[in-house]
């Protein structure tokens, strides 16, 4: 078990150098001379250099790659262009905002979606199937900021039951915390219950047809122990594999959903960074959004070894 | 003692295409501790019988009508809830597919614990006791090793093993095996009937062997079915069958079991599909006799009226117009 995940960590390393030297390379990307960009139609020539030489863009490419890698396997991801602040500072700053939407979002959708499909497979072909799946077709279709402003303008405008932005950390309490992220991880649930939900049935409608199924029923277990224990472990594969998908385009669905609900998280920070072109923290964050995905399909890799004993590490 | 009467079992299902009669007409007793073998060619009914007196065909589709009385209830008639009490407790059932029949994610201590924790109560770890004793019943080397294995660790004879203690786990007074042996080698064959016998000597268990190979039947039952297209056409005691097959679709089955000694290869396509001619549709309805089309012996009264099930002598009965007339001749 070690030895296997010491085995994959070993693996993805030149992954992640690849990714290392797609990011660092982002500013090449760019047209037009990257520090002019930076500094803005105002600035001096002398402000230009300054910039082109924090950013040390006057040395050769790989020597500069080299230095920045070394500097990132410290921990230093360099400072920003804009506030002059290092880019682990932001990053940290944001982090927990945009941590704790994704994870809420992920429990909410998990724990709604796996028993809608569970139920609808069961039932396939009736109202509750008919239903669930109507339900998914509305998840995918409905952008995130439509479901994001109604949500908003019933529950807090109308009803005043939620707070209608803004996020309370979970050092100051956590009901305030909990409450503040209601209606944003609902309102970015939406697409992922459909996924899920959709994944979970046409998985589980599969698996209850196997020969397995009947030798469960021929043994008087309920539906319960059937549906959820039998089937479901026999169909979490697909499953598993879908909400590590989820995981990973939660990044951008955090973008918009921190915009519409002003959560001032990790998307803001990336949006913001974009906008004032401040490389060094777009940098730093889509290496911190790659070793995350890296990670998460690691854990996803492991989740299946647990569930499937076929499947060999 | 009378353990299980099944009384003109029909079970039609519904299907896009207007009804499928699987079992029409199908009527057996069995006796508290015997062997009764259900014989037939390939969709005669044989496992939809089972299926239907395990309660375990799809309401939505199947019908059933007739009497199934276990113990003195007809199971026909009782709710889902109490059905689930009889299965995997007093019927016990083990299936054709011995590779895909065990759930491959669940542990075999697993899947054997989980019968006695539903029905007995028992705790986990008095549950996996059991379960070890009883894989060491069904004759699988290193219980203690093997309990917590997965279905894919083992061979398909050993699963078939483990299929039988899950069966057995509850200590049924009915144990089903539709077609255990068919998906096996011939050497794992005989070693699992054997198994069965020897422990229906042990535990008293009644029961229901289904097979289209007659000749496993012999040393094993003591009374044979023999079915065709979803209908009992003759029924009687094992000798008394081989002895004086009454039909003629009991004679061509007889007559298509190999000598003692010439074994078959795996592999070899059922021999009962050497009597001439197909089985009829079972999605029209059939007038007269069904198995009119096959026969050498048939006469116009064979394809317009259809044979009841007669009893013609002690304990042996046949659907048959032409039976006591001589047909061996
Ligand atoms: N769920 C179902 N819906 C419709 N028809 C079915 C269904 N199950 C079985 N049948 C039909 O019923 C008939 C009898 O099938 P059954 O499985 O009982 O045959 P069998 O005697 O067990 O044959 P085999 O030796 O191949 O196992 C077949 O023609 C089959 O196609
Ligand atoms: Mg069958």
């Amino acid at each position: 078990m070690l030895n296997f995940v010491v085995r994959r960590l070993v693996s993805t390393i030149p992954v992640m150098v690849f990714v290392a030297l797609f990011v660092f390379s982002l500013i090449y990307f760019a047209p037009g001379d990257p520090a002019a960009l930076i500094a803005g139609d105002q600035a001096s020539a002398a402000e230009i250099e300054r910039i082109r030489l924090s950013l040390g863009l006057d040395r050769p490419f790989f020597l500069r790659f080299f230095g920045w890698l070394g500097d990132v396997l410290q921990g230093d991801l360099g400072v920003s262009v804009f506030s002059q602040l290092p880019v682990t500072t932001l990053i940290g700053q944001r982090l927990e905002p945009t941590l704790s939407l994704m994870v809420m979002t992920v429990v909410l959708s998990v724990t709604i979606a796996v028993p809608l499909g569970v139920v609808a497979a069961a039932r396939q072909g009736t109202w509750i199937d008919r239903f669930v799946m109507t339900f998914a077709v509305i998840g995918f279709s409905v952008p995130v900021f439509v479901i994001g402003y109604i949500l908003s303008y019933v529950f807090a405008i109308r009803l005043n039951l939620l707070p209608v932005q803004g996020y309370s950390p979970l050092a100051e309490g956590f009901w305030p915390f909990l409450k503040s992220l209601l209606l944003p991880s609902v309102a970015l649930s939406g697409v992922y219950v459909a996924l899920i939900a959709r994944i979970t049935r046409t998985s589980m409608i599969e698996v209850l047809s196997q020969d397995y199924i009947r030798t469960a029923r021929a043994k008087g277990l309920g539906q319960g122990p059937i549906l959820f224990v039998h089937a479901l472990k026999n169909a979490s594969v697909p499953i598993i594999t879908v909400i590590g998908i989820g995981i990973s385009l939660l990044i951008g669905g955090a973008v918009v959903t921190e915009t519409v609900f002003a959560i001032p998280g990790i998307g803001r920070l990336v949006v913001d960074a974009i906008l004032r072109r401040d490389y060094p923290v777009i940098q730093g964050v889509v290496l911190l959004f790659s070793l995350g995905y890296v990670l998460i399909n690691l854990c996803i890799d492991l989740i299946y070894t647990l569930l499937d004993p076929r499947v060999r590490y | 003692m009378e353990l299980l009467n099944v009384q003109h079992l029909r079970t039609h299902f519904r299907s896009a295409e207007g009804a499928v009669r699987a079992v029409e007409d199908v009527s057996f007793r069995l006796e508290t501790g015997k062997t009764l073998a259900i014989v037939g060619e390939s969709g005669s009914g044989k496992s939809v019988t089972s299926l239907s007196i395990m309660g375990l065909l799809d309401k939505k589709t199947a019908r059933n009508s007739g009497s199934i009385t276990f113990g003195g209830r007809n199971l026909l008639t009782l709710s889902e809830r109490e059905m689930r009490k009889i299965r995997g407790n007093e019927i016990g059932m083990v299936f054709q597919e011995p590779m895909t029949s065990l759930n491959p994610v669940l542990s075999v201590g697993r899947q054997i614990g989980e019968t006695l924790r539903l029905h007995q109560g028992l705790s986990r770890q008095a549950a996996r006791t059991r379960a070890i004793d009883l894989l060491r019943l069904v004759d699988i080397p290193a219980p203690e090793r093997r309990i917590d294995e997965y279905p894919h660790q083992l061979s398909g004879g050993m699963r078939q093993r483990v299929m039988i203690a899950i069966a057995l786990a509850c200590e049924p007074k009915l144990l089903i095996a539709d077609e255990p042996t068919t998906a096996l080698d011939v050497t794992v064959q005989a070693q699992v009937l054997d198994l069965m016998r020897d422990l229906q000597k042990r535990t008293g268990t009644a029961i229901i062997l289904i097979t289209h190979d007659l000749g496993v039947v012999a040393d094993i039952a003591d009374r044979v079915i023999v079915m065709y297209a979803g209908r009992t056409v003759e029924e009687a005691a094992t000798a008394d069958l081989y002895a004086r097959p009454m039909h003629p679709y009991t004679k061509g089955l007889l007559a298509t079991i190999p000598r003692l000694g010439s074994s078959l290869l795996p592999g070899e396509p059922a021999r009962l599909e050497e009597i001439p001619g197909q089985v009829p549709s079972l999605r029209k309805p059939i007038h007269g006799c069904a198995f009119a089309g096959r026969c050498k012996f048939s006469v116009d009264l064979c394809r317009s009226k259809a044979p009841v099930l007669e009893r013609k002598s002690e304990g042996h009965s046949v659907a048959c117009h032409l039976a006591d007339n001589g047909v061996s001749a």
